[in-house]
Formats: C-alpha cells, sequence, structure tokens
C-alpha cells in the first residue's frame, strides 16, 4: 500500500484502525480491572473513583493515591477529551503492523474526571495535521473475532 | 564543599571495553565478553581479578556473579547486587551501589559491569509477539504503542509544545555524538559523519524521532573497577574520583496509561538536586556531560533536568558548536549510545572517566569535574558525578 492507500484505509475501514494480530487486552487475574473492560464493552466509559478525595484515579489501581482508601468503584465518565500529546508511527515493531504505518497514536486527557490520561489511536487519517489541545471523543472499537471479544476506546476528532 | 559520607571516599580505577559491533556481529558469546571486559578493567587498573570482592549491574544483566565468580576463580565474594528498574536507568545507580558497599565496609573491590549482545538475545526495539497481555502493557500495546522509542515519544512531543522546542535542537544532539565519534576508532560509527541534511531525510522511527535520534543496538561488554579513594591512590591510573553518585524519581513517575503527575520530564527532577547537593558542586562546576541517549529527546530533558541549561534556552543553546569537546556545553565526547556503543550507559561512565584522566579521544581542555547522566524516562533514573582527585 503507498502511504495514500494507507490513509484512506485508515480513514475509510469502519471497525477496526489497526488490523489484526496486536495483543488481546485482558484483565488483570485478580480482577483489579474488570469492570473498565466490562463497562466499554456496553459503550459506556468508566475510570476510578474516590468519594473520600472527591477525585478519580487512572490507570487502575487496588488503592487512592491521594489517600490510601481500598477498593475505588468505578464511575462512568463523559466520553470526551482533548489531545495531551501525540504521536505519529512510521516504524513498525511488531508483524501485524508492516503494512499499517504510519497511524497514529494519542494521550487524551479527560477534563471531565480530573485530567486523567488514556492512550488510544487517533481514528482518521493519519497524516492530517494534529494539535495539542484538539477536542476528541471516544469510539468503542469492538474485537468481536477474537475469542473472548474485548473492546478498545479510540479517538476522534469531534465533528469528524 | 559538601560533607555529605559519600563525597570523594571512592573511586573508579579500571576501565575495560571490548570491541564494540553492531548487533548480531560479535563474534563472541555475551558471557564470554563480560568476562573479556571485566580483566580489561582489571588490567587497566593493575589488580588481580581474584581481589574483586563485589559485583554491581543492573537492567537485569543476564551474566550472573556466580557464574563470573566461578569462571574468575574470585578468592571471596562479599557482594552481588542488582539495581532494580529496566533500561539504561540504573547504570550510575549500579555505581552508587558499589560506591556505597564500600564506604559501609562490606567490601574493598567492586566491579561494575554490563554485558549485552542484543544479536544474540532480544532486541529491545521490537514489540513482543503475544496473544494477549494482561499487565500495564496493556493500556498501550493494543493501540501499537510498544516499542521505548514510542513510549518516549509521547513525553517528548510534550515537553516540546510546552516549552516551543523545535527539531532542530534534536538534530544538535544527534551530530555531536556523531561527530566526536569520528575521533574514536571505537566508535560502531567512526567513519560514518552525519550531516544536517542526512539527518533531515532520514525516515522517521516514530514523530518526533528519526532514525538518528535513535540509540543502535550493539554487540559488546564493559567494566569498571571501583575501590576506596585510598586504594586507588596506589594503583596505576589517575583515580576518577566518584563526587556523587544518585537514584530515584519523581512522584507516580510510571503511573499507569501515562498518568505521571509531572509527565513530560526524563525524571531528573529531584536526582539532579540532590546530587549537586552530594558533590558540592553546581551545573556551573559541570566541564563536561556524558548525557544517555536512547532517544535525544531524553537527553534534552536531561540536561535541561541537571540545570546546565533551562526550557527555554533549548534552541538557543542546543548547538553542534556548542555541543563539540570545544564548545561551551560539551557533551557525549565518545559518541554515547548513538554513535559509539549502545552499551546501556556504562561506555557513558568510562568515557566521563577518561575525561578526567585526560585520556578521551575528544578530550576537554584541564575536565575536573564530569557529569553522567544515566538513562531517562523511566523509574528509576541516576546519574553521577566524577572529579579529578584533590
Amino acid at each position: 500500500m503507498t502511504t495514500g492507500e494507507l490513509s484512506q484505509w485508515h480513514a475509510s475501514n469502519p471497525d477496526n484502525y489497526l488490523p489484526p494480530g496486536l495483543a488481546a487486552p485482558r484483565p488483570w487475574q485478580d480482577g483489579l480491572d474488570t469492570p473498565y473492560w466490562d463497562a466499554i464493552e456496553r459503550n459506556s466509559l468508566v475510570v476510578q473513583y474516590c468519594d473520600s478525595c472527591d477525585a478519580h484515579q487512572w490507570g487502575p489501581e487496588w488503592i487512592c493515591h491521594r489517600c490510601h482508601k481500598f477498593d475505588l468503584e468505578y464511575v462512568e465518565v463523559e466520553p470526551k477529551g482533548r489531545i495531551y500529546s501525540w504521536e505519529r508511527i512510521w516504524h513498525p515493531v511488531h508483524p501485524a503492523l508492516q503494512a499499517s504505518c504510519p497511524y497514529m497514536v494519542v494521550l487524551v486527557e479527560l477534563p471531565g474526571a480530573d485530567n486523567v490520561r488514556m492512550v488510544g489511536n487517533l481514528l482518521g487519517d493519519p497524516l492530517r495535521p494534529i494539535t495539542i489541545g484538539e477536542e476528541v471523543e471516544a469510539v468503542f472499537e469492538h474485537h468481536k473475532d477474537v475469542d473472548p471479544p474485548y473492546t478498545l476506546v479510540q479517538w476522534k476528532r469531534v465533528g469528524d | 564543599m559538601s560533607d555529605h559520607p559519600m563525597r570523594g571516599r571512592t573511586a573508579i580505577s579500571g576501565l575495560g571495553e571490548t570491541k564494540y559491533y553492531k548487533r548480531a556481529m560479535a563474534p563472541d558469546g555475551e558471557f564470554k565478553m563480560c568476562l573479556e571486559s571485566i580483566l580489561l578493567a582489571c588490567e587497566d587498573a593493575g589488580i588481580d581479578p581474584r581481589d574483586i570482592d563485589g559485583f554491581c549491574s543492573y537492567s537485569n544483566e543476564r551474566s550472573s556473579p556466580d557464574r563470573i565468580a566461578a569462571a574468575l576463580d574470585i578468592k571471596e565474594m562479599r557482594l552481588s547486587n542488582m539495581f532494580w528498574g529496566g533500561g539504561g536507568g540504573g547504570g550510575s545507580g549500579a555505581l552508587a551501589n558499589a560506591v556505597s558497599a564500600i564506604i559501609s565496609g562490606q567490601c574493598e573491590v567492586v566491579v561494575v559491569y554490563r554485558a549485552l549482545a542484543q544479536g544474540q538475545f532480544g532486541r529491545f526495539g521490537q514489540g513482543a509477539v503475544v496473544n494477549e497481555v494482561n499487565n500495564d502493557g496493556k493500556w498501550t500495546a493494543p493501540f501499537g504503542l510498544m516499542s521505548p522509542a514510542q513510549s518516549f515519544a509521547m513525553r517528548v512531543r510534550r515537553f516540546m509544545h510546552e516549552n516551543g522546542v523545535q527539531q532542530e535542537a534534536l538534530r544538535a544532539i544527534s551530530m555531536a555524538s556523531y561527530h566526536h565519534a569520528q575521533q574514536n576508532p571505537r566508535a560502531v560509527m567512526h567513519g560514518r559523519e552525519l550531516t544536517e541534511e542526512i539527518y533531515d531525510q532520514s525516515r522517521w522511527i516514530v514523530e518526533p524521532f528519526h532514525l538518528f535520534d535513535c540509540c543502535m543496538e550493539n554487540d559488546g561488554a564493559a567494566a569498571i573497577i571501583v575501590t576506596s579513594v585510598e586504594r586507588a591512590r596506589d594503583l596505576k591510573p589517575a583515580p576518577a574520583v566518584v563526587l556523587a553518585a544518585a537514584q530515584g524519581s519523581t512522584a507516580r513517575n510510571q503511573a499507569p496509561a501515562h498518568n505521571a503527575d509531572i509527565y513530560a520530564t526524563s525524571n531528573f527532577q529531584h536526582v539532579g538536586k540532590r546530587l549537586y547537593e552530594i558533590a558540592g558542586v553546581t551545573p556551573n562546576d559541570i566541564d563536561v556531560s556524558q548525557v544517555y541517549e536512547n532517544f535525544t529527546g531524553g537527553v534534552m530533558m536531561s540536561i535541561v533536568e541537571h540545570g546546565l541549561c533551562s526550557a527555554d534556552e533549548v534552541n538557543d543553546i542546543f548547538t553542534l558548536e556548542n555541543f563539540k569537546s570545544t564548545g561551551k556545553l560539551p557533551i557525549n565526547t565518545s559518541g554515547g549510545n548513538l554513535a559509539e556503543c549502545y552499551m546501556h550507559g556504562l561506555e557513558l561512565i568510562i568515557e566521563a572517566a577518561r575525561q578526567i584522566r585526560g585520556q578521551s579521544p575528544n578530550q576537554v581542555s584541564d575536565a575536573e569535574v564530569a557529569l553522567v547522566a544515566s538513562g531517562p524516562m523511566v523509574t528509576p533514573v541516576s546519574s553521577c558525578i566524577l572529579g579529578v582527585d584533590r
């Protein structure tokens, strides 16, 4: 594929941003993050929340890093964010990505959840210029062909 | 003058390096090269290898002290020590552990060593090919973010955004390493000059890193001998006195899914400050710096967080002329990880000691105080300051 064709593939592929073959995410064996994977499968974005601190936490941990309270609850948050940082990846480091470069990875902060951050792909043309601070919204990308299936939280520009 | 109990009590007395090779080009196995580098360091120091009584390494070193001790007929092992943490973050930390063991009387002759043949074992620059991931990699790998370059590019991009840093600043770091390598016959990139044009036209690995912003992958081994400063004075080479060595991290630097409180950092904000307090010197006293290049962006933040310039000066100060051994801010005078050898930064400590001895291929005139910043952007990081014996 030429870079132009690849851009179109990224832009038009309705299902998955990256091709199959990458590692499937699985919950910790101790169940710490199971509520997150269950929620995003239902198109609901959740993160941890400490009611003692009235503050969100991400990534998941058994304890609130602020007050050391154990067993934080998961709460739904608005699936909107803004670009905190980004990278355009040109060199594949995995066999599944040999024909998929370039692709975009973004670090998104969630203003509605104390600016916790999430890594995801930015959907659409990977060559389109990007600006830190741009507003994005979550896209729930369901990988149903894998056993067991899983969901990834991806991002697209607001208005795209 | 610092009265810190670490300052000036120990010295690096022996330097040992195998020939450095491109990845997969070494004729010898990793463990054999490890033994060779240790023997070379002992020969340089003028000590019997059997007198080594302590072993310090880092980054899950494969060549274990039990096997080395048997191979070399070590008379009495008193210390077998591993710095916890990946990447090159532990180079100066392993030195700090050696220094601490000597000062506390646990042992007398410590070898700090690293053997790394990426052609014989796994490559750091490749992503793992696995069906599932249930560790913290799950927050990044499914999105195609899995190599060190990809992990660190995100922090570097943010730093460049916050401080208005231009790509030319990263280019200058790369060019400095290649420039110095041309005077260093040991350097893998000796004879391979880098120009602005070659850098600009080189392919992106991951923005903002071109090919030449990324360290090499090599085969080789390196070792240094550390003793008390008193013992070092009786040995053959001029002692490179350890003024300070420190390890550590800022708060929550490796919080999962890129959630560090302070994100755009090399992670030297605390360590750098403590390092100078131990050494009793200031950034103005540093004559030459060896700054670990996993990627040029890490060098940039390490220089800033060791106080050698401020973030808003980066665009002006980061030039090839300033970075040369003859410049205002000489760095990476052997070629470092980019152009000499990626020996996980132990070669940077060796080059700092060489500068103190006056034996660098790019000698900084009257170098009396040398800084080493080991691998940035991991947890923990470490750095050290060496000086001439007074």
